[in-house]
C-alpha cells in the first residue's frame, strides 16, 4: 500500500518524528521547500500517508486540516474549505475526476517520519 | 439611450377601489399582486380600522400578549412594495355608480372602473333594553378588546351572550383575564350551529369543568342595574345573573350599508347578493367576504371568504373562475376542548341515518351522518377529540365509499381493523390544507417539482400555514408520496451509521457512550466521514461536555473546532473572543486593539456585538489566545455549532425606554450558554422593550422586555432564508424565562438533525410551535426535569477550552504550521486595504 515502487532506489530522508503525527488527523511539513500533509491511522499496522499540503480549489496549504475518513471502505480526507474527498491512497478527488493530489512515498521506521520520492 | 427620467404614467392605468382591509380584502390583494393584475390597475384601498388587515381569527391570542404587529397581515410597507395606496383610517361614506365614484370621508371623490366592496359583517346586538349600557362590548376588532381589557379591570365577572364558536372565543377571552365567566345562549345548546344535543352537552359539560359557567335556553329582556355587580340580566323565565361586564357575541351580520344606500341588490335579510363570479347587481361592482350573500348564504368563515377573493381577482383579470359553495366544515379547540363539525352534522338530509359512540369516561362524543344507502358520509360531530377529523373530513368532501360497517370509522380500534383513511385513497383533488385550499394534486406536483420535505412542500404550496390544523395530514401525504415516487426517505446520518442524529443522541445518553471510536465499534460501521464525525463529535459535546481537544476527539471535529478559531479562505484563522452581551470595557477593548496590532490582524466588527481579528496564522493562535485570556477574555466559540452571541441594547439602565435591564439579562444568559454544542449555532438577543434594538425577533432565542418581564419569541433565524422568530410566552419571570430556554434548547439537541437550525426543526415537529409549547410549558412529555437537568449538567461543567488548551504543553503541539519548521507558511500573503491587512 505504502510500498515503495522500487524499495532499493528510493532515498529515504526523514521529515518529523512519529509523535508529532495526530492519531486519525493530519498535519503539515516542510519538505524541500514542498509542503507535505501526513496523515497517521494506527491500527495493528500502522498506516500513514504523504499528499501534498495544497488544496488546487481553495489555492491554499490547508489540507493537512482535513477530516479523515472512509467511504465505501476508500480511506479519504475531506478538505476544510469547500469540503472536496481525496482518496488517499491515490490522491483522487471524489468529487472532481480531474483533481489529484501530489503524493509521495512514506514510512514509519523506529519512530522516525521518512519521506521518500513522488509517487 | 436617453437620461430623461420619465414620470410614471399612473393616470394611464385604470382605477380599482377596494372597500374593506380585513383578512378577506388583504386576500383579494395578495391574489392581485401574485396574479400579476395589480400591476395593471391604479389600486386604491379604503381601511376604516386605524390599522391595516389583521388576522382576526386569531384575535384571542390577543389576550395572551401577542402584539397588534403579530397579528398583522398587511402593513404599510408590504402595500408600497406592492404599489398599493391604502387610506388607512379612512372610511368610503358613499358610492356614486352613475359617476363611478367613491365618496372619502372627507368629501373627497375618487373614480373607479371596477370596485370590490369587503366590508365584512358586524355583530350583532339584541335589542334589548339596556344593551348600550356601559361595559356592554363586542368582540370584533383590535379595538374592541382593548375596551375589554380595560374594562375587565377592576370586574370580577364577566358574560357573553352567545354560545356560538364566536362566543365561546370571547368567553375564553373573559376567562384569561382572570373573570368568573358566564355564558348565555338563547337556544337550548352550545354552537346550536355546529353540533347536535349530545355533542352540546358534553362541551357544556367539559367547559363547565372548566370554570365556565353555561346557561342554555335564556333569553336576556333586559338589562339593569345590579346590586353586586354592576349589571343584572333579566332572563324571560324570571331568572336573573349580575355582571360587570357583557360581550355580545350573538352572531354576525353582513356589513351591507354602502350597497344598501348605492341601490345595489341585497338579501331580505341582509347580504350583498352576488353571482358565482362575485360580481353584484352592478357589473362594474363585486363583494367578497361576510358582506356577500350568494345563493341565499353568508359565509361567516374566513376560508370560503379567501375563495370569493381569489375568484374576484381572478376575474378583474379577465380569467374565468367561479366560486361554488364553500365546505362550512370546522375544527377547533374551544377553551382547550376539541369539538369537530363536518358537513349536515345534525342530520338533516332526508333518509339519513346516523350512528353515535359516547364515551363518558373518556368524555370524548363522535357522531356520523350517512346517507341511506351507507355509502357516503354526509356529516359528523366530534366533541372532546378530533384526531379522527381530518378521515372523516376527507370522506365527507370527496364522497369516498364508507367501509361496510360505516360504525367502524367513530368505534374505538381494538386491532388491525384501523378505518383510518391512508393518504393513498384521496383523490387528487381533495383539499388538504383548506385554509389556503391546497389539494394533495399540488402537494403532489410541489414534491415532484423536487420538493423533498414537509418544509419544502409548505414553502411552495403554503399549505398548513394558515390555522395549521392540516399539519399531521400534510405530513402523512407527503410522506406517502416521496415513498410511492421510489424516493427511500433514508435517515440514516451516513454509510456509517443506520441511525438518525436523534436515535444517535439516545444511544449516546442511555448506554453512556464517551467516544467516537466505541460508538462506531457498538453501532457502525467503517471509519467514519466528514459527516458523522462531526455530529457525533457534536453529540458527546452536548452530553457530556468533555473538551473537545481531548485527544480522542480531536479527529472528529472540523478544522475551526479542532483549532479553536474560524479558518478563512487563504488557510489562515480569525479569532473572536467572547464579549458576553456586547458589553465590554475600554481596558480590554484595548487589549484587542494592542492584540491586532502586534500580530497584523485584520480588525472587524461583527453582527453579534464582538470583534474578529483575521488573519493569524496556525503557529499563532496560542500566543495571541494567552495575550487575550490572561486580559480575561473567554473563547467566543465562533467556530463551533454552539451558542454564539447574545445580543442586546442598553436596556433601561441608560435607556429612556427601556423597560427591563435586557444588557444585564443578555450578559447572564451568555454566560450561562456559553460553551453549548448544538446541532447548529445558536444566537440570542435580548432587547430592553417593544422598539426592538437587538433585533431579538430574527433569532433562535429572542427576549423582549415587557412592564411585566419577558416575552420569549423562538425559532426566527437571518442567513439565506430569514424567519422571523415566533411568539412563545410572554410576561415571564426571569426564572421562568431561563427555564423555558433550558428545556427547549435540550429538546433541540435531543430531537434535531444534523446542521438543522431551529426554525427548520420547529416546522417539521408535528405540531410545530402549539407542540413544543406543549413539551416545554406543559410538560406534555414529562421531560421538563430532564431536560433542564441535563442542561445544568452542561453548565456546570464548562470550561473555556483556549484555556485549557494553554494549559496543556501536549496540545499546543498541534498548533504548529509545519511539524518539522519553525517557518510561517510562505505563501500566506496580505496586501493592504483601508489601512488594513487583506488577502493578496
Amino acid at each position: 500500500m505504502n510500498s515503495p515502487i522500487n524499495a532499493s532506489t528510493t532515498q529515504w530522508t526523514t521529515l518529523c518524528q512519529q509523535s508529532d503525527l495526530v492519531p486519525h488527523s493530519g498535519v503539515a511539513a516542510l519538505h524541500n521547500s514542498e509542503q507535505i500533509a501526513l496523515f497517521y491511522l494506527p491500527g495493528e499496522t500502522d498506516q500513514i500517508f504523504a499528499v501534498s499540503n495544497y488544496d488546487p480549489v481553495a489555492k491554499a496549504n490547508v489540507i493537512a486540516r482535513s477530516l479523515m475518513g472512509d467511504i465505501e471502505g476508500r480511506l479519504m480526507i475531506a478538505s476544510p474549505l469547500y469540503k472536496q474527498r481525496y482518496d488517499l491512497q491515490s490522491g483522487e478527488c471524489l468529487d472532481a475526476e480531474e483533481l489529484r493530489l501530489k503524493r509521495w512515498e512514506v514510512r514509519l521506521r523506529e519512530g522516525v517520519v521518512e519521506v521518500g520520492g513522488t509517487c | 439611450m436617453t437620461t430623461q427620467r420619465s414620470i410614471p404614467h399612473n393616470n394611464l392605468k385604470p382605477n380599482l377601489i377596494v372597500i374593506g382591509n380585513g383578512m378577506v380584502g388583504h386576500h383579494f390583494l395578495q391574489q392581485l399582486v401574485e396574479s400579476g393584475a395589480a400591476e395593471q390597475w391604479q389600486v386604491t384601498v379604503f381601511c376604516e380600522e386605524p390599522r391595516p388587515a389583521y388576522d382576526r381569527v386569531h384575535l384571542s391570542a390577543w389576550f395572551n400578549g401577542s402584539s397588534a404587529d403579530e397579528l398583522a397581515m398587511g402593513t404599510p410597507e408590504l402595500y408600497r412594495e406592492w404599489g398599493i395606496s391604502v387610506r388607512i383610517g379612512d372610511k368610503a361614506v358613499a358610492i356614486d355608480r352613475d359617476q363611478q365614484q367613491v365618496t372619502a370621508t372627507r368629501g373627497e371623490q375618487l373614480p373607479y372602473d371596477r370596485l370590490v366592496l369587503a366590508t365584512g359583517s358586524y355583530p350583532f346586538v339584541p335589542p334589548m333594553p339596556g344593551h348600550d349600557r356601559k361595559h356592554c362590548l363586542v368582540y370584533r376588532t383590535l379595538d374592541d378588546l382593548a375596551q375589554i381589557r380595560s374594562a375587565a379591570e377592576g370586574a370580577s365577572r364577566g358574560v357573553v351572550v352567545g354560545g356560538g364558536l364566536l362566543g365561546l372565543e370571547a368567553a375564553k377571552a373573559l376567562h384569561d383575564l382572570g373573570l368568573e365567566t358566564h355564558v348565555v345562549e338563547f337556544a337550548p345548546r352550545l354552537m346550536a350551529v355546529q353540533l347536535d344535543e349530545d355533542g352540546g352537552e358534553l362541551l357544556r359539560r367539559k367547559i363547565s369543568e372548566l370554570g365556565v359557567q353555561v346557561h342554555t335556553g335564556k333569553a336576556t329582556e333586559l338589562i339593569d342595574d345590579g346590586e353586586q355587580h354592576l349589571h343584572r340580566m333579566n332572563f324571560a323565565d324570571g331568572e336573573s345573573l349580575e355582571t360587570d361586564l357583557i360581550l355580545f357575541s350573538a352572531g354576525i351580520r353582513p356589513q351591507d350599508e354602502l350597497a344598501r344606500t348605492s341601490g345595489l341588490e341585497v338579501g331580505e335579510r341582509g347580504g350583498i347578493v352576488i353571482d358565482s363570479q362575485c360580481r353584484t347587481s352592478d357589473p362594474n361592482i363585486y363583494a367578497i367576504g361576510e358582506c356577500a350573500l350568494w345563493n341565499g348564504r353568508i359565509f361567516g368563515l374566513v376560508a370560503p371568504g379567501y375563495s370569493m377573493a381569489k375568484v374576484a381577482a381572478a376575474e378583474i383579470n379577465g380569467e374565468g373562475a367561479a366560486f361554488t359553495g364553500a365546505d362550512m366544515s370546522t375544527r377547533l379547540k374551544l377553551l382547550g376542548v376539541d369539538v369537530g363539525s363536518i358537513g349536515d352534522a345534525q342530520g338533516h338530509t332526508p333518509g339519513a341515518l346516523s350512528y353515535r359512540y359516547s364515551d363518558e369516561a373518556a368524555q370524548t362524543y363522535r357522531r356520523i351522518v350517512v346517507s341511506e344507502d351507507r355509502k357516503t358520509l354526509l356529516g359528523a360531530v366530534l366533541v372532546g377529540d378530533n384526531s379522527l377529523y381530518d378521515t372523516l373530513l376527507q370522506y365527507a368532501l370527496n364522497g369516498i365509499e364508507l367501509p361496510a360497517q360505516p360504525e367502524s370509522l367513530i368505534l374505538p380500534q381494538s386491532d388491525s381493523t384501523a378505518p383510518l383513511l391512508g393518504p393513498d385513497a384521496l383523490p387528487a383533488e381533495a383539499i388538504i390544507c383548506s385554509c389556503l385550499n391546497v389539494s394533495k394534486g399540488q402537494i403532489c406536483n410541489a414534491i415532484d417539482n423536487g420538493a423533498m420535505t414537509v418544509a419544502d412542500v409548505k414553502e411552495v404550496t403554503r399549505a398548513a400555514s394558515g390555522c395549521g390544523g392540516c399539519g399531521a395530514l400534510l405530513k402523512s401525504v407527503v410522506d406517502n408520496e416521496l415513498e410511492k415516487r421510489g424516493v427511500e426517505v433514508c435517515t440514516d446520518l451516513c454509510e456509517h451509521f443506520a441511525h438518525t442524529r436523534e436515535e444517535l443522541y439516545h444511544i449516546v445518553r442511555i448506554e453512556g457512550i464517551r467516544s467516537f471510536q466505541e460508538l462506531i465499534s457498538k453501532h457502525g460501521r467503517g471509519l467514519g466521514c466528514e459527516v458523522c464525525k462531526p455530529t457525533v463529535g457534536s453529540i458527546l459535546a452536548s452530553c457530556w461536555n468533555e473538551l473537545i481537544t481531548k485527544t480522542e476527539h480531536i479527529g472528529l471535529q472540523d478544522t475551526n473546532d479542532t483549532f479553536m478559531a474560524n479558518m478563512q479562505k487563504n488557510g489562515t484563522y480569525s479569532v473572536v473572543p467572547r464579549v458576553p452581551g456586547g458589553e465590554i470595557t475600554p481596558d480590554k477593548l484595548i487589549v484587542i486593539g494592542q492584540v491586532a496590532k502586534k500580530y497584523n490582524l485584520y480588525t472587524k466588527i461583527t453582527g453579534g456585538q464582538r470583534v474578529d481579528l483575521f488573519g493569524a496564522q496556525l503557529h499563532e493562535l496560542p500566543d495571541i489566545w494567552q495575550m487575550l485570556i490572561d486580559a480575561g477574555f473567554e473563547t467566543g466559540h465562533a467556530y463551533g455549532k454552539s451558542l454564539r452571541t447574545v445580543k442586546s441594547c442598553v436596556g433601561s439602565t441608560w435607556c429612556r425606554f427601556g423597560v427591563q435591564d435586557s444588557a444585564g439579562m443578555a450578559v447572564a444568559l451568555e454566560n450561562r450558554y456559553k460553551g453549548l454544542r448544538a446541532p447548529h449555532k445558536i444566537k440570542f438577543a435580548v432587547s430592553g422593550c417593544t422598539r426592538e434594538c437587538a433585533e431579538a425577533q430574527s433569532k433562535d432565542i429572542g427576549v423582549i422586555a415587557t412592564e411585566n418581564g419577558w416575552n420569549l419569541y423562538v425559532c426566527g433565524n437571518g442567513g439565506m432564508k430569514p424567519r422571523h422568530a415566533d411568539l412563545f410566552a410572554t410576561d415571564l419571570d426571569d426564572g421562568s424565562l431561563v427555564r423555558y430556554i433550558d428545556r427547549i434548547l435540550m429538546f433541540y439537541i435531543r430531537t434535531a438533525d444534523r446542521l438543522q437550525r431551529t426554525s427548520v426543526w420547529m416546522d417539521n415537529l408535528e405540531g410545530g410551535l402549539n407542540y413544543l409549547r406543549d413539551v416545554v410549558i406543559n410538560d406534555s412529555l414529562q421531560l421538563a426535569d430532564e431536560l433542564e437537568n441535563q442542561m445544568q449538567q452542561v453548565i456546570s461543567t464548562y470550561q473555556c477550552e483556549w484555556k485549557a488548551t494553554l494549559d496543556d504543553p501536549e496540545k499546543l503541539k498541534r498548533f504548529r504550521t509545519f511539524v518539522n519548521d519553525d517557518s510561517n507558511d510562505p505563501q500566506i500573503i496580505t496586501i493592504q486595504q483601508r489601512s488594513q491587512p487583506r488577502p493578496a
